[in-house]
């Protein structure tokens, strides 16, 4: 598929440079950890829970780690030193370390291959659990196989039973991924909440058995319906690689999870969210979870036609990290949006360019396409009229995750008819013009094709910059969304430690010799 | 003068109306739906259009007529009366009456992640063709983005010594913003320094009076623009200068 004769030469050049600003991070990865890393690992030996403050136990651990250990060394072997000189299982020195008979920081340290051996039961049992959640996903498509474009959409009441009702509803009106949005504010939260939630502000709280209660809800949906309903939710923040484990334990099947997003957008330390992308994404390729990166956001902060070319930009570099962390291209859900200003002359045009564009570069990958939002002024009557050009341009690039656009956008989070409304109209695109990008071919030369190459262009531009300055540098100086980050500013460096020698994380490496065996 | 809602006749007070019943789609979701509308206050109701959202659920689509008038000359709105000044004579303004630059401190406070309304009055780029306060000479504007709390606001405006507070609010479920907004204004007057400011909210859901009934100087709905901010802004700033 080459129908804006795009320049793979440079297409070639864009991922090169993106590979070197990967691998210049991946070194500043692969020797530091985090607080939330460490919380993971306890999750994925089966620690769970909260204790009588409500402070969730991992959090309990690490932080005793961090106050009267050297959390530099990793949890794993202070967990199994501990396992080692109590005798106790898990759970009974969980209850005791509650009841403050015992401590966790106050033994000589098991070496790596007894840490390996004490806690291979636990993270075992767990692993294997993620893995049935894959192949029972495998086993759901092979039923219920895929059309070329999901229909996706919101819930975001702040009551998870609320949420249940909507999704019914909107799977039974033809939505194919469900996505729960998160309370404001989670992201910031240094640790993830526990138990069912049935109180939130503009979403729900991201909690295990929220998880678990939606995705049985879907299952059941899903087989009265004859589909396959994929379950959403957002990692990005300070517990990235935490939600990506629930997730993973939980069968979810999509995670926002963008290499860069919580830096530019939600001030959290670019150090922090390097090193929890990485473990964060390692977990979503073992899980077989698609990842959705935030590309899209720049336009809602930048002009959409001035700084397209940051979205391909930063397309090329969530790519290069993702492959760094195993993650196949068919997991890989790149995000874009469709913002320009409609009143813009030829502006349908400029967002079938890159919309085809990023079909091309991309073309394994299932993309996500994000409907307008900056400029929708609360007349439902134009936004729907915007949200069906939205709907022209995804049908006739085959975007893959079809995030609909909801004509009471900026006005309320959706009501049940305006979920219905959205699905409708998708669907009669999507059945109207059916072929139409098959028969279709751009004018050699012409405004749609010219505008791809302008865009591409500026991308490697860009790139090579970034390559040149680095990836931190570049980021301070403001590269994307005309955000500037500092490299030690920011939410959630204090979670950040350099690894010791002796670091040792029983579930990471666990994940990476999978993927070094196959 | 008395006004109605106005279809294609003056005065035939017609009124469009959809709205979603928790039932299916019947002959007797539609008589239920008709009778909502009569007990609204339409006259001779029709239900155009009814179509089932899924199993339980159910959407009415209804016009009709209102008795409902109104005596618009007894209708008072708090509406901002300046009248927006062109960029230019914005950044005249500013050097004629103050030997230095205004500072301009703006976010999305608390857990409010949207930044699309405070980025467009700030931002250089503005929005729709208007450029934003970064853009004016004269005009120190400093955006903090988004999720910063009150605490954290106040302490760079204090350090910037900011003439101006821009506080953007659009997350409305269960009226977060509304309580956040009143904790600002409470902390600001706690240190003493909401005197010396002029204090402005804006978002998709604000009006002015509301803004007022907060205790801010302003409030800046949809549809405005950097330069209805700036002129409200450096007119007041002239305004207490000058008292």
């Amino acid at each position: 598929m080459n129908k804006l004769n795009i320049n793979q030469d440079i297409v070639k050049s864009c991922r090169n440079y993106a590979n070197i600003i990967a691998d210049d991070v991946q070194d500043f990865i692969d020797k530091h950890t985090t607080v939330t890393v460490e919380r993971t690992v306890l999750r994925l030996l089966g620690v769970d829970g909260v204790d009588d403050f409500s402070v969730p136990l991992p959090n309990r651990l690490v932080d005793d780690v961090v106050k009267n250990g050297d959390i530099g060394n990793g949890i794993s072997v202070y967990i199994a030193s501990a396992l080692n000189a109590t005798k106790l299982s898990l759970n009974e020195f969980i209850d005791k370390y509650l009841e403050d008979e015992v401590t966790l920081c106050d033994y000589n340290l098991v070496n790596r291959d007894e840490t390996f051996a004490i806690l291979k039961p636990y993270y075992e049992a767990h692993l294997s659990r993620i893995k049935k959640n894959k192949s029972d996903r495998e086993k759901f498509l092979e039923k219920y196989p895929r059309d070329k474009t999901d229909i996706y959409v919101i819930v975001a009441t702040g009551n998870i039973e609320e949420d249940v009702t909507q999704a019914v509803s909107a799977v039974e009106a033809g939505a194919d991924i469900i996505a729960v949005i998160r309370s404001t504010g989670q992201s910031l939260l240094d640790y993830v909440p526990y138990g069912k939630t049935t109180e939130g502000f503009g979403g729900t709280f991201a909690t295990q058995e929220n998880f678990k209660i939606m995705r049985k809800a879907l299952d059941k949906v899903g087989e009265e319906v004859g589909r396959y309903i994929y379950l959403v939710n957002y990692a990005s923040g300070l517990c990235m690689p935490e939600i990506a484990a629930m997730g993973a334990l939980e069968r979810l099947d999509v995670l926002l999870n963008d290499s860069m997003y919580g830096i530019i957008f939600r001030d959290i330390n670019m150090q922090r969210t390097f090193v929890d992308q990485y473990f964060s994404r390692l977990i979503n390729a073992y899980s077989g979870i698609i990842i959705n990166t935030g590309e899209d956001n720049y336009l809602t902060t930048s002009d959409a036609v001035e700084e397209a070319h940051t979205v391909t930009a930063s397309q090329f570099i969530n790519e290069a990290f993702a492959k760094k962390a195993k993650l196949p291209s068919r997991l890989m859900g790149l995000g874009h949006a469709f913002e320009i200003n409609p009143d813009v002359e030829n502006s349908f045009l400029l967002e079938l360019a890159q919309a085809q564009m990023a079909r091309e570069i991309f073309p394994d990958a299932p993309l996500k396409y994000m409907p307008p939002t900056k400029h929708i002024n609360g007349n439902i009557f134009r936004a729907y009229q915007q949200n069906t050009m939205f709907n022209m341009v995804t049908t006739m690039t085959n975007q893959s995750i079809h995030l609909l656009g909801m004509m009471t956008e900026a006005i309320h989070t959706p009501y049940l008819s305006d979920r219905y409304l959205a699905i409708k109209n998708a669907k009669m695109i999507q059945n109207s013009m059916k072929s139409l990008g098959d028969e279709i071919e751009y004018k050699s030369n012409g405004l749609i094709q010219n505008r791809a190459k302008e865009v591409l262009n500026s991308a490697e531009k860009l790139l090579k910059q970034i390559a040149i300055d680095g990836m931190f540098n570049s980021l301070a100086t403001g590269v994307f969304a005309q955000t500037k980050r500092p490299v030690n500013g920011g939410k959630g460096l204090a979670g950040v430690f350099e690894k010791s020698k002796n670091y040792i994380n029983v579930v990471l490496e666990k994940m990476e010799e999978s993927f070094n065996e196959n | 003068m008395k006004i109605k809602p106005y279809g294609d006749t003056i005065n035939d007070g017609k009124v469009q109306l959809s709205f979603t019943l928790p039932i299916s789609v019947s002959a007797k979701g539609i008589a239920c739906a008709k009778e909502i509308a009569k007990d609204m206050g339409m006259i001779d109701p029709a239900v155009v259009n009814a179509e089932s959202l899924s199993d339980n659920f159910s959407l009415y689509i209804v016009y009709g007529s209102v008795k409902a008038v109104v005596d618009m000359d007894k209708i008072h709105v708090e509406e901002i009366t300046s009248k927006a000044m062109e960029r230019e004579e914005i950044e005249n303004l500013i050097k004629k009456e103050f030997d230095r630059n205004i500072i301009f401190v703006g976010a999305s406070t608390g857990t409010d992640a949207h930044t699309v309304g405070i980025d467009a009055i700030m931002n250089m780029k503005g929005f729709a063709g208007h450029y934003g306060l970064e853009r004016y000479q004269g005009i120190d504007a400093y955006n903090l983005g988004s999720q910063v709390l009150n605490e954290d606001f106040i302490k760079f405006a204090r350090e910037k010594k900011a003439d101006v507070l821009l506080i953007s609010q659009t997350v409305t479920q269960k009226e977060v913003h509304l309580k956040n907004m009143i904790e600002l204004v409470e902390l600001l007057e706690s240190e003493g320094l909401r005197d010396n400011i002029v204090l402005i909210a804006g978002g998709a859901r604000i009006t002015h009076e509301l803004a007022k009934e907060l205790g801010y100087d302003a409030g800046f709905g949809p549809g405005n623009f950097a330069e209805d901010v700036a002129t409200f802004a450096i007119n007041t700033l002239i305004d207490k200068k000058k008292r």
